[in-house]
């Protein structure tokens, strides 16, 4: 299944300095389009910051400055004709803790279409959106009758698929995630995966996680970060299996984390 | 609710310490009851002042006629252009406040930078400290000739003055509450918002206004108290002039502007007197009426 895979993210010679702090130092990254690709480090390393940068949301703090190039399926982010919005609408985020807007679940689902679209998108149009990401995500069953209740009770699961439901409208082509299962439990988790999996193909998909077990079961590549660098990148069974790197050895091993 | 106390004591406490704690318990129990003794207390003897007129009381004309001349004989006691003062000023100075005192909570609490906030809370805060009677003397003074040379209306004082004067009274309650509300609404919803490509507007109206709207709601009511309540400078702005107004520059006169005005110099127990308090009882209320609405409005959204 190697084909010449099709680019998804690239970044050269990335730098990132919080005020006088460099969090990331010289990070040269190719993650592939259609895979799955798992960033692991220990804390603080740097990877919620290297995922931040992807869809430009570091920016929001005042002191943060970045240097090098960063492409998402080959266009430089920092081009002058790129706007935020539209690389916000490729490049979707799925956060930490589940963060559902204060809205009802339909009105999460349909946010993106009604904040990118030129003029009110018709009611038809909206219901088919909500049914189709529901259904992906497989929240349709359990929430067709709910579409009006308020998302931020749902369980957190349904919260987190829900966190990925509204992402699918805008038919995004990069989806980063950051520790999408560190506030779940098992069965969560699994479900989460599972579907990843289902997406799997259509979107590059770069996860950050903390559970190397899960790192292992679900990427195709893995990236281990150590310190704001980047210190090796291959496919996930050759990271774990034959580590390149002393330290990614050791850290894999559980030495440190 | 007690849970069930284990009978030994943690070594080192005696006897002493537990009365002390005791005492304290029932002091804070004391505390809480005490506000709505308040409440009831004031009430009661607003009511009990006024109470002897009932019995020979028309609600209908009370609330409705315009004719209120209490020195006549007979004396006239309809309140009814008071009330409508009150309302209109009321409405119509948040018509002014409302959306110029939310405009500055979001500005304050979502675009401006820590320095620019920091100093436009202070200056906010300043508005707040102003005693009522100056800014009644800055609308007969300074808005009043404004207002008549702009608009060239006869008479500077008038419901249009006073308007203005509360809308400038209210709008530091509804920016410092409303900023707070602001405030209490995650980050991570604004990140979830700009993440999904919203621009900072799209964020406010559509993410960050119904997520705040019981606050929001609450700075606004609380921003209506004030207006409603507020005595010196609408007497002093208002005209005070107990006629139906038909434009907004026609002179009105308030609820409270009218107590204020004329329990100095009604006889203790006479009638005038027993309908000034009837007013008071009238505009607790019509304030009890404002906070009860907000209570139930935003119950009724948290169920939901
Ligand atoms: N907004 C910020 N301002 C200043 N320093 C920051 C900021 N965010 C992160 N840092 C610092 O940058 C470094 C990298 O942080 P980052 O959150 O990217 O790590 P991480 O690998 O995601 O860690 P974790 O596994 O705990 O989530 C840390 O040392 C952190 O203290
Ligand atoms: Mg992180």
């Amino acid at each position: 299944m190697s084909a010449p895979a099709e680019h998804g993210i690239s970044t050269s010679d990335l730098c990132l300095w919080y005020g006088a702090f460099q969090a990331l130092k010289r990070v040269d990254l190719e993650v592939k389009h259609g895979l799955i690709t798992a960033l692991i480090g220990p804390s603080g390393c740097g990877k919620t910051t290297l995922l931040r940068c992807f869809n430009r949301v570091n920016e929001r703090y005042g002191s943060v400055t970045t240097t090098g190039l960063i492409r998402i399926r080959g266009k430089n982010v920092y081009d002058a004709d790129v706007s935020l919005i539209e690389l916000r609408r490729r490049v979707g985020m799925v956060f930490q803790r589940p963060n559902p807007l204060p809205l009802s679940v339909y009105e999460n689902v349909v946010f993106g279409l009604r904040i990118h679209a030129e003029k009110r998108p018709p009611k038809s149009v909206l219901d088919e959106a909500v049914e189709k990401a529901l259904t992906e995500v497989g929240l349709w069953k359990d929430l067709r009758d709910r579409l009006q209740a308020k998302a931020t009770g749902l369980q957190l699961e349904q919260q987190q698929k829900l966190c990925i439901a509204r992402l699918l409208p805008l038919k995004p082509e990069v989806i980063l995630m950051d520790e999408p299962c560190s506030a779940l439990d098992v069965e969560g988790t699994r479900a989460i995966e599972e579907l990843m999996f289902a997406l799997k193909g259509k979107y590059t998909i770069l996860i950050v996680t903390h559970n190397m077990a899960q790192a292992r079961r679900a990427s195709d590549e893995c990236a281990f970060m150590l310190l704001g660098e980047l210190i090796e990148h291959t496919r996930t069974e050759n990271l774990f299996l034959n580590p390149s790197n002393p330290k990614t050895a050791e850290y894999i091993e559980g030495r440190y984390g | 609710m007690s849970l069930p106390r284990s009978p030994e004591r943690p070594a080192g406490r005696g006897r002493l310490a537990v009365l002390f704690e005791q005492a304290i318990e029932l002091l804070i129990r004391l505390c809480g009851i005490s506000a709505i003794v308040f409440v009831f207390g004031i009430f009661f003897f607003v009511f009990r002042e006024g109470a002897p007129y009932l019995a020979q009381l028309d609600l209908g004309a009370f609330l409705f006629s315009s004719d209120w001349y209490p020195s006549n004989d007979p004396a006239h006691y309809g309140a009814g252009a008071l009330l409508l003062g009150t309302l209109s000023v009321t409405l119509l100075a948040m018509l002014m406040a409302v959306p110029f005192g939310l405009g500055a909570a979001v500005f304050v609490s979502e675009f401006s930078a820590p320095r620019t906030r920091e100093v436009l809370k202070i200056v906010i805060e300043l508005l707040a400290a102003v005693p009522s009677v100056v800014w009644g003397f800055i609308g007969m003074s300074v808005l009043g000739p404004l207002i008549k040379d702009v608009f060239q209306v006869p008479l500077g004082v008038n419901m249009f003055n006073a308007a203005l004067l509360l809308a400038l009274m209210s709008v530091p309650i509804i920016v410092s509450i409303g900023e707070d509300a602001l405030k209490a609404v995650p980050d991570s919803y604004r990140e979830a918002a700009l993440a999904l490509g919203a621009t900072r507007w799209q964020t406010v109206f559509r993410m960050l206004f119904p997520a705040a709207k019981n606050g929001l709601l609450a700075a606004v009511l609380l921003g209506v108290g004030r207006a409603i309540g507020e005595t010196m400078a609408v007497l002093m702005a208002t005209g005070h002039s107990a006629r139906i107004p038909t434009s907004l520059f026609d002179p009105v006169q308030t609820l409270t502007a009218t107590i204020a005005a004329e329990l100095g110099e009604a006889r203790q127990g006479s009638e005038h007197y027993q309908v000034l308090f009837l007013i008071g009882v009238l505009l607790f209320t019509l304030t009890f009426a404002v906070n009860l609405t907000a209570d139930l409005v935003v119950k009724g959204i948290r169920r939901k």
